[in-house]
């Protein structure tokens, strides 16, 4: 059997560490072509499983007891010598296969992160020392008197997270906001002048930080060595493996219209009538309605659009008729074109923005006058009862659709819906509004074509 | 990515000129491209805007960074449409210079790039993206056409006195939390020309945050969670309060509720308004029984009390009595008060390091009137309707006759803005950026010493 070392680069001293690595550099180790592959599928399928998770709108203690389970289930290894071995092979071969454009990038950094964090939180307290240091954070403890000072106020926030109280015996640290933007975001901390207040219980967030921003830096590394040596050199080695990992399991991303290439404006009412998912279906509406969307909307919409197969020349028309009704032709086309040209990669950084999925659509978070985001999350019980209904939904169905979204399966719901409307089932379920275009067509096509 | 649609989409439908006290001057009101020129010729702070956006960088220290101003970009919208994003400047005269010339409608101020941003194109053939955002003040945009549901006076891109506290509010929840909670002590709030205000935190330590760091304080301030299809738009779930969210309450929310906007948006005087707060209380037999009681003492009552405080003081009476016990209807009342007062920000404009915001002392095109900058210490003596305008400049301009062409905004209403600017927000700027370069270079040299010893 063919063997080859991962990569090649000095390994530091030390090492060794507690049962979770930091992966700070390559390893060292020789690996059959046979494990490169199954071991980076098997780490694959636990990622896989926390992103949809995560798509369902679980919250961090489901989130965590999904990871515990997933990692036994696919991660352990028959020689207890080799699991280290295994996690940090696999991590390394998904870096390369993730490395290579923004969004896979994204992904794998905000997956691993989130794998990270909650195996930092399963490590005993003194393990989690251990690796802070490993990470050199400096920070001190309160000492007594400091602690007095804001104890109330430590309490406080104690109190407004559910969290038992802070005693003097408590590890409380003193560090700059800026190291736990997540604690700061969720308002975790007791903050005093730029300083944000830990407990020892949360200092995950320090290490996750710099966990994450370590891995960032890494992709990027490994992506320029990637292009410019490895895939090359390893042409008819690692390279073929690594590019079928990528795509085999990230499923498409929608950025390119395949099958139903075009969709010209006069039938865009029609397919929005029969093939939309509720939430395109109410923000088409809502631009019809009011001849205007916000931001996310616009984002939302325009590139789901453009995924469907909305030519960029079409797409302006399009929503120039739509806008001009009520901020007039010229202003269109001063200040939202530009917008859609951009969607479109025509401007800026010239980049082809691909459609939301609907995990991204599903964390989004629509504001006042917003009507962007999943409508399976985001609308209160009333209004969305009265949105499928308007689609045909029966009632009961309904009432299971509802049932769906109480569990926060936020996607099983609109799958629900989906096979409602198509009375037909739809066994991959929907996770991509552009993937529900896609199916519904294929569907109404297919029947057009019975029919004929 | 710049967001210019953003906020753009009311503009078109209001109309402009309602201003009121007209002078009887021979400079008649509005706004055009020659009032633009002689204000940008006279009367625009540009030395000032050099110096601010320079950040100690123009001195002589030996640890200046020459090429900082430079790089940062000015973006300027012209008379006939066009948006010309990517200027760059090397001194204060080229900045001064091509504002004159152009004439830009508008000035946003962008980030500062890791290189000059009108080289963009020439650094990208390298490879590497090297063209980043590498500092940018920490932004904030509050726009009042985001209160629409909670203000009956006006709505769009109008404002009064009878809205304006709330962005009164904004200025002293966030004011307050930037310098007490995150430290910051450079911070510059500045009216947008008509419908809201922007901030500007200045310090090294803000302009270096990243665009996560930028999210996380977004969200530390983040309170409204509603959406146009959800009916409970503020939830303040949990068995207390963040110190940040009492603290604002009790110091800023509960007061300007009970003293400005209760009685002055009528919150509780028509059915369909005292509907939409009983709508909030998750209790329906609570919010029947003082609908039952509001709609019967219909007409005013008796006393000479106003009709929102009191049905304001039954409301709380019932929430807040000893008998309810659940904690989801004793937040109630503070729930209340924070989806009709609490700061609506544009997230957006805050999480990103490159987006573009206006820059202070321009003119808004649509009102004639400056950009001028707002003490948060006395903002609620801020009255949006007496800021100076273009025409009432010019006018000043003319009185002042040509006996002092040089001095500029001396002598007109826009003198107590500039130098406002200059004591309060400018020279100690300056000051501490010269103190932490100042440190910055003596770091530096300790470093180099230690170098050189250690062969």
């Amino acid at each position: 059997m063919e063997t080859v070392s991962a990569q090649k680069r000095k390994t530091t001293a030390s090492e060794p560490s507690p049962s979770l690595p930091l992966y700070r550099s390559a390893p060292e180790l020789e690996v059959s072509l046979d494990d490169f592959e199954l071991y980076a599928i098997d780490r694959l399928r636990v990622l896989k499983a926390m992103s949809d998770g995560l798509s369902r709108g679980k919250k961090p203690d489901e989130i965590g007891a999904l990871v515990t389970e997933l990692w036994k289930e696919h991660m352990q290894h028959p020689n207890p010598s080799d699991v280290m071995n295994k996690d940090i092979i696999s991590h390394f071969v998904l870096r390369l296969v993730y490395c290579r454009t923004e969004d896979l990038r994204k992904w794998f950094l905000s997956m691993e992160t989130t794998l990270f964090r909650h195996r930092f939180r399963l490590e005993s307290l003194e393990v989690q020392r251990m690796l802070m240091s490993e990470f050199k954070l400096p920070f001190k403890a309160l000492s007594n008197s400091e602690f007095e000072a804001v104890k109330e106020k430590l309490g406080q926030v104690a109190r407004s997270i559910n969290q038992p109280l802070p005693t003097v015996d408590s590890t409380i640290f003193k560090v700059p906001f800026e190291e736990v933007p997540e604690l700061v975001a969720g308002r975790r901390v007791y903050m005093l002048k730029g300083d944000a207040y830990v407990a020892m219980n949360q200092v995950a967030s320090l290490v996750v930080t710099q966990f994450r921003s370590h891995l960032s830096k890494a992709l990027v590394l490994t992506n320029r060595k990637w292009t410019s040596m490895i895939q090359e050199q390893e042409k008819d080695r690692l390279t073929p493996i690594v590019e079928a990992l990528s795509s085999s399991y990230l499923g498409p991303d929608y950025s390119q219209p395949k099958e139903y290439a075009e969709i010209s404006i006069k039938d865009i009412d029609r397919v929005a009538n029969s093939s939309f998912p509720l939430c395109m279906r109410h923000l088409f509406d809502k631009l019809r309605e009011e001849h205007h969307l916000k931001h996310g909307g616009r984002m939302q919409l325009g590139l789901f659009l453009k995924g469907v197969g909305l030519k960029l020349d079409d797409a302006l028309a399009f929503w120039r008729v739509e806008f001009s009704k009520k901020v007039g032709t010229e202003k269109f086309d001063k200040e939202y074109s530009y917008n859609i040209r951009h969607n479109y990669g025509k401007e800026g950084k010239r980049t082809d923005y691909t459609p939301y999925s609907c995990q991204r659509i599903i964390t989004s978070t629509p504001g006042v006058g917003d009507h962007h985001g999943c409508p399976y999350r985001h609308f209160s019980e009333e209004n969305l009862r009265a949105a499928l209904s308007k689609m045909g939904v029966s009632s009961r169905t309904a009432d299971d659709v509802m049932d769906k979204v109480r569990h926060r399966h936020y996607q099983l719901a609109c799958t629900l819906t989906f096979e409602a409307i198509h009375s037909c089932s739809c066994d991959a379920g929907i996770n991509h509004p552009n993937q529900y275009f896609t199916e519904s067509q294929k569907i109404l096509q297919q029947r057009s074509q019975a029919a004929e | 990515m710049t967001d210019k649609g953003n906020n753009g989409v009311d503009e078109m439908q209001v109309d402009v000129y309602t201003h009121e006290q007209r002078k009887k001057g021979s400079i008649p009101e509005g706004f055009n491209a020659d009032y633009l020129k002689l204000y940008y010729a006279k009367l625009f702070p540009h030395v000032e805007i050099f110096k601010w956006m320079s950040y100690g960088n123009d001195g002589k220290h030996p640890a200046r960074d020459t090429s900082y101003f430079g790089r940062r970009e000015f973006s300027f919208t012209l008379d006939n449409d066009v948006y010309l994003r990517f200027q760059s400047f090397n001194s204060a005269a080229e900045l001064e210079n091509s504002i004159k010339e152009k004439c830009p409608f508008k000035i946003d101020i962008g980030p500062v790039y890791s290189v000059d941003p009108a080289k963009r194109h020439a650094y990208a053939q390298a490879g590497d993206n090297v063209f980043k955002p590498v500092e940018r003040e920490l932004v904030f945009d509050i726009d009042m056409s985001d209160y629409d549901d909670v203000r009956y006076c006006c709505s769009g891109a109008d404002v009064c006195l009878s809205c304006w506290p709330l962005m009164t509010i904004a200025i002293k929840v966030i004011d307050f939390t930037l310098r007490e909670d995150f430290g910051f002590n450079h911070i510059l709030w500045v009216y947008s020309g008509r419908r809201g205000v922007h901030c500007w935190v200045c310090d090294g330590r803000a302009r270096r945050l990243n665009n996560e760091q930028r999210a996380a304080i977004a969200d530390y301030f983040r309170v409204y969670k509603g959406n146009e299809n959800s009916h409970r738009k503020v939830s303040l779930a949990g068995p207390a309060m963040h110190p940040f969210i009492s603290r604002s309450y009790a110091d800023v929310l509960k007061l300007f509720f009970e003293e400005k906007l209760l009685c002055g948006q009528e919150l509780l005087s028509t059915e369909e308004r005292f509907q939409m707060i009983l709508d909030m209380i998750p209790d329906e037999s609570i919010s029947g029984q003082l609908q039952e009681r509001w709609k019967a003492s219909w007409r005013p009552s008796m006393s000479k009390e106003d009709i929102n405080i009191v049905r304001w003081g039954q409301l709380k009476h019932i929430l807040q009595s000893g008998k309810q016990k659940a904690p989801v209807l004793r937040r109630c009342v503070e729930e209340i008060v924070f989806t009709y007062t609490y700061p609506r920000l544009d997230m957006e404009v805050t999480k990103h390091m490159n987006h573009l915001l206006k820059a202070p002392f321009c003119v808004h095109p649509k009102t004639g009137r400056v950009c001028v900058p707002i003490d948060p210490e006395h903002c609620e003596d801020f009255d949006p309707t007496s800021v100076p305008s273009l025409a009432e400049l010019l006018e000043e301009l003319n009185m002042a006759g040509s006996s002092n062409a040089d001095s500029g905004w001396e002598g007109t209403s826009l003198a107590k803005s500039v130098s406002f600017f200059k004591s309060s927000f400018l020279q100690p700027l300056l000051k501490s950026c010269k103190v932490e370069m100042e440190s910055k270079y003596n770091d530096a040299k300790i470093q180099e010493m230690k170098n050189s010893m250690s062969w």
